[in-house]
């Protein structure tokens, strides 16, 4: 399922020019340890092109000021640009209505947001939420704390050893008790894409909510939120490409009027007297103080760059390097890809002999290669596999063949030292 | 970089993780804690046989771990044999000295030799990253001796 994005006419794939995106980038010109760079940790957090950061740079510069508050010039200017990223970001996710896009710090904090705001207000004992067995800790701990203060009860929808999520199984978790489903649109670890659009259709049959962390999707697939047509939708900006301490809900909006704020504060207010408070609409109401101003404007730039060059033609660009790096890797001895779901993105975990993951990525580091390892904040995914932890390497827009060579090269020096 | 990388993973270190020594619980243990890494979700657990003078008596771990957090649990438990909680507190300081890079230039005589087996392990000070792994298995011995259950190497 890969979203067009309305209204535009998609750049064509023949034009992805990949040494010209790199030259985007500035932090791909680095040297590591005497080596280029090969970052390969764009799951974890992307590299930004320069249009992001020197747009942050001049809105510092010369359209700085706070926002929702000064009848000044450059009040004024902030938040029009404030106020134009949403559109940006709403345009983007094909939302009905920017009032519907809420500026959070990450997507730690939409979930947060709702699971407080929604679970604790909507949802009562023996309510179920039905989470998957490859949440990030995200889209885990916020349900359990909830669980806590309100005793709904947690239930885990199943994934086959390949990483495939199991609708039969999920189909028959539901039942007239679930009242949310929370899930990820693609693991963090496996890669899988989760076929959301199905979750949805088979949530409603049972009235139930649904939201879908969209930190490692919308990177890869974008998203459409109208014809997806579940309740939340949120992601992180520094993983788009764009910087961090900003992040997003998406909601429905009868929803998210229908919630209490989450924390109170300025400009989410209407009338503030010591007796009572009366609260503004979304997205104001979940706004409370000084929003991510700069950080709006610079995701805004990145969704207008990533744009310019085409979702599908990223997508499209990545599943070759999906499919290079899998066969660079499968000649490799002793390693063992974990994760191999019928549909992936580019992002392959791994075991390689029974060398330790902190170790491999300690001598790859020293040919330049960037990976993650460890338990990549997914437990009990880890727990399942029957690993305690893995080495990730993530691919973004701009990885290439050469990052990926640079990574087996690495990775049989590793195999060396370890005999 | 690849020489410190050569230091840090050096053949007795490698022989250490692939082939721990003390890697059971000794029959008679009578105290024991775990170390977790909650950054990359390692854990070890160590066991000791405390004596009545607080002399360690024995000493063993099992768990799962980098190279250099399983041999260096390897390595301390051959070490702190015989050795008293106050002593072992006064080795690990010195271990994580150097294992920081700092200054070990004052080792008190009677900790030299253990010291000197344990400086296969002062290539990770060139990792600051790594430092944890080094430590870990020291961390979860003083939780262990101290009654503690479970040690942190945050
Ligand atoms: C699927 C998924 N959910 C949630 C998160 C958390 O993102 P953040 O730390 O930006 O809130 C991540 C990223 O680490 C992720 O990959």
């Amino acid at each position: 399922m890969v979203f067009e994005t309305k209204n535009k006419i998609s750049p064509n794939i023949n034009d992805y020019n990949i040494d010209s995106i790199r030259d985007d980038f500035p932090a791909l010109s680095l040297e590591c340890n005497g080596y280029p760079l090969s970052f390969l940790d764009s799951g974890a957090s992307a590299q930004k092109p320069s249009k992001v950061l020197e747009r942050m740079d001049h809105a510092y510069r010369n359209e700085y000021a706070n926002v929702h508050r000064g009848a000044y010039t450059l009040s004024q200017q902030a938040t029009d640009n404030y106020e134009n990223a949403r559109k940006t970001v709403a345009d983007f996710m094909n939302a009905k209505s920017s009032d519907e896009i809420i500026f959070t710090r990450n997507v730690t904090s939409a979930i947060n947001l709702v699971a407080h705001s929604y679970g604790r207000n909507f949802l009562k004992a023996g309510d179920e939420v039905v989470i998957s067995h490859m949440e990030h800790h995200a889209n885990i701990v916020p349900w359990q704390l909830l669980r806590d203060a309100v005793g709904i009860e947690l239930k885990i929808a199943p994934i086959d050893d390949a990483g495939n999520f199991l609708l039969d199984d999920f189909e028959k978790i539901l039942g007239p008790k679930t009242k949310l489903v929370a899930i990820t649109h693609v693991s963090n670890v496996l890669g899988t894409i989760v076929p959301i659009k199905k979750i949805v259709q088979l949530a409603k049959t049972v009235d139930a909510k649904v939201l879908i962390d969209g930190c490692q999707g919308i990177v890869h697939e974008g998203v459409d939120v109208q014809s997806l047509d579940a309740d939340f939708y949120a992601f992180t900006g520094h993983k788009l490409y764009g910087p961090s301490g900003i992040g997003v809900l998406w909601g429905k909006l009868d929803l998210l009027n229908a919630m209490p704020p989450y924390e109170g504060g300025g400009d989410m207010i209407e009338i503030v007297t010591f007796e009572k408070s009366t609260f503004r609409d979304a997205p104001a109401r979940f706004e409370a103080g000084t929003p991510p101003i700069i950080e709006a404007v610079g995701l805004a730039a990145a969704i207008d760059y990533i744009t310019s060059i085409g979702v599908n033609n990223i997508a499209t660009h990545e599943n070759h390097m999906l499919e290079y790096a899998t066969s660079c890797l499968a000649e490799i001895d002793g390693l063992r890809i974990i994760g191999n779901a019928d549909k992936k993105i580019g992002i392959i975990s791994f075991e390689l002999d029974d060398i330790h993951p902190h170790d491999i990525s300690t001598i790859i580091d020293s040919k330049g290669v960037a990976v993650r390892a460890g338990h990549h904040c997914a437990q009990p995914l880890m727990e399942r596999y029957g690993v305690p932890a893995t080495t990730r390497a993530s691919f973004g827009m701009y990885t290439s063949e050469g990052d990926i060579d640079q990574l087996a090269d690495a990775l049989k020096y590793a195999k060396g030292i370890f005999g | 970089m690849e020489d410190d990388l050569r230091e840090l993973y050096q053949e007795v270190i490698l022989d250490h993780g692939k082939n721990p020594r003390n890697f059971a619980r000794p029959q008679n243990a009578n105290y024991e804690a775990n170390g977790n890494n909650p950054l990359c979700g390692d854990k070890l657990t160590i066991f000791v046989k405390l004596g009545a003078d607080n002399i360690i008596e024995d000493a063993g771990f099992d768990g799962r771990g980098c190279a250099i957090s399983i041999a260096s649990a390897s390595m301390m438990t051959d070490i702190v044999k015989g050795r008293s909680i106050e002593q072992v507190d006064i080795l690990f300081g010195i271990f994580h000295r150097m294992c920081t890079g700092e200054d070990i230039s004052e080792v008190p005589s009677e900790f030299e030799d253990d010291i000197d087996k344990l400086m296969v392990m002062s290539g990770v000070k060139q990792f600051p990253m790594r430092v944890k792994c080094a430590t870990l298995g020291w961390h979860a011995m003083q939780a262990a001796v101290r009654g503690d259950e479970i040690a942190s190497s945050e």
